[in-house]
């Protein structure tokens, strides 16, 4: 039954992936606001979370957001040296390095999960990654591997 | 030779260390392993005796992680106030990597720990062998000459060692605690680094990820979310589990492979650069779930990432710890 939904979906040329992003507080969420003030144009797919630093993106958050459904994570930090907590990204990296091999290896799509940087001067370099990010999941389909399997 | 005498050797080694410990008082008690008390296992005990020393034994189904109980430090241990007592603990190599991590990870003082050092030979894999007798009665276990022994009524299965040892002991390089001296009597060895190549998961990573994914879920699809593979674990000391916290729930409590899968994500990022490859964790799971290819993962990421094997002494600090400028990057998103 699900299955069904699902290809359905997938062949649905309507079908939009809805994308999930963690943005820094200090730069990318900066990034996406100047990206919108200079009228710069990006995928509707993404929903902003905005949390204070790359380095408060616990993996649980990327991984629970998968579990409920969303097609695709993508976390944007402060470029390296620029982490207004000084080492928040560096932590973070280590962690996001990780969580994507580890994804990998169980046979997730590694594309479902994205980690950029981006400044918050960078209203441009948000924009096309955005685009970037929504092809990639686009290309992937629904997020099927997490799906309940009741319905 | 045959492992039969190997273990009379180590028995008798560990034995003649405990003693010599308690009797010069360098230590109040003693962790390590003795007879089970059923079939295909064994049992952790506490001795404060020199005359209990015989109770120390050593066999290829002494699979626990004795550093378990360092961490936090089971009442036993403790005197009446809740300070340490000076512990001596028979220690395998994977034994021997746990306590140095736990050091590193300030859990215990290595002050108050003298490992017992010796040359471990292996633990069987004990699912494999249940797996194969089914739903018979074992009545008792030996080991013979390089055989493992399995009785029951009026049936007898001889196990070739080779044959069924845990494959991480397989491709296991410390046998010994690397320690020095001063913490370790007995067996010890001061590595600074091992070389590995991995070739036993270079396989299952060549494969497509839908493959992958399809043996992942194979594998994990009869857990019970019983969290047995935690508890036997010598690195999941955590005062409150993410399995525990419910404000917000990590995953669901339900048999929906995606709450298992989740699980064993959460715990294999959370054991990325600590996993000590001790295979407790499978050896505990009751449905014999084979966890060790994501132990040989996890150890791969530590190597070829940060250069990094846990346990190796007790002062390099863990990758997940750490951080450097100059990581590598390679998985962050770039401009065409
Ligand atoms: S995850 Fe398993 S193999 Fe690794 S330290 Fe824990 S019990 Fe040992
Ligand atoms: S699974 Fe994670 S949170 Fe739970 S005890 Fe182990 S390390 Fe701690
Ligand atoms: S011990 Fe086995 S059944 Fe229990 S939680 Fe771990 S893998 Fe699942
Ligand atoms: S403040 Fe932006 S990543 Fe740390």
């Amino acid at each position: 039954m699900t299955e069904t939904v699902l290809e359905e979906k997938k062949i649905d040329e309507k079908w939009e992936p809805k994308i999930i992003a963690f943005l820094c507080n200090w730069c990318s969420y900066a990034g996406a606001d100047l990206a919108g003030v200079s009228r710069i144009q990006y995928p509707p797919n993404i929903r902003i979370v905005r949390v204070p630093c790359s380095g408060r993106v616990n993996p649980y958050f990327i991984i629970k957001s998968l579990v409920d459904g969303w097609d695709g994570v993508v976390v944007s930090g402060c470029h390296p040296g620029d982490c207004h907590y000084i080492s928040g990204n560096l932590v973070a990296r280590r962690r996001f390095a990780i969580l994507k091999e580890l994804l990998e290896f169980f046979g997730i799509e590694p594309g479902r999960v994205n980690f950029m940087w981006a400044s918050a001067a960078e209203g441009e370099r948000f924009a096309v990654l955005i685009r970037k990010v929504t092809k990639i999941v686009k290309e992937l389909g629904p997020n099927t591997k997490f799906q309940k399997e009741w319905c | 030779m045959g492992i039969e005498t190997d273990n009379k050797e180590i028995i008798s080694s560990i034995r003649e260390n405990a003693k010599l410990l308690l009797s010069e008082n360098q230590v109040d008690v003693i962790i390590g392993y003795s007879e089970g008390t059923v079939p295909l296992s064994s049992t952790p005990i506490i001795i404060r005796k020199e005359e209990d020393v015989d109770k120390l034994i050593w066999n290829n189904l002494c699979y626990i992680n004795l550093a378990r109980y360092l961490a936090p430090l089971m009442p036993q241990l403790c005197d009446s106030e809740g300070n340490s007592l000076k512990i001596g603990i028979v220690a395998k190599g994977c034994v021997g990597r746990a306590v140095n991590l736990l050091a590193v990870e300030k859990q215990i003082d290595l002050d108050n720990i003298k490992m017992i050092g010796f040359n471990c030979n292996g633990i069987v894999n004990r699912s494999k062998i249940d797996l194969e007798i089914g739903e018979k009665e074992i009545l008792d276990v030996s080991i013979s000459g390089d055989d493992i022994i399995v009785k029951g009524h009026n049936w007898e299965k001889k196990f070739p060692y080779d044959q069924y040892i845990n494959e991480l002991c397989k491709v296991c390089q410390i046998k010994s605690p690397s320690a020095t001296d001063a913490n370790c009597i007995g067996e010890c060895q001061e590595l600074e680094s091992i070389h590995d190549e991995f070739s036993d998961i270079a396989e299952f990573e060549s494969k497509s990820a839908d493959e992958k994914w399809a043996y992942i879920k194979d594998a994990l699809q009869v857990c019970t979310l019983c969290y047995s593979c935690r508890q036997a674990c010598p690195m999941c000391y955590c005062n409150l589990c993410f399995v525990d916290q419910n404000m917000p729930t990590w995953f669901g409590k339900t048999t929906q492979f995606t709450d298992i899968f989740t699980f064993h994500l959460i715990r294999a990022q959370h054991l990325a650069g600590r996993c000590v490859a001790c295979g407790a964790c499978s050896s505990v799971c009751p449905v014999g779930i084979d966890l060790n290819i994501i132990t040989r993962k996890l150890e791969k990421i530590a190597k070829e990432r940060f250069d990094y094997t846990s346990g190796l002494n007790a002062e390099t600090i863990p990758p997940m710890m750490d951080f450097k400028m100059e990581d590598e990057e390679e998985f962050m998103l770039e401009e065409d």
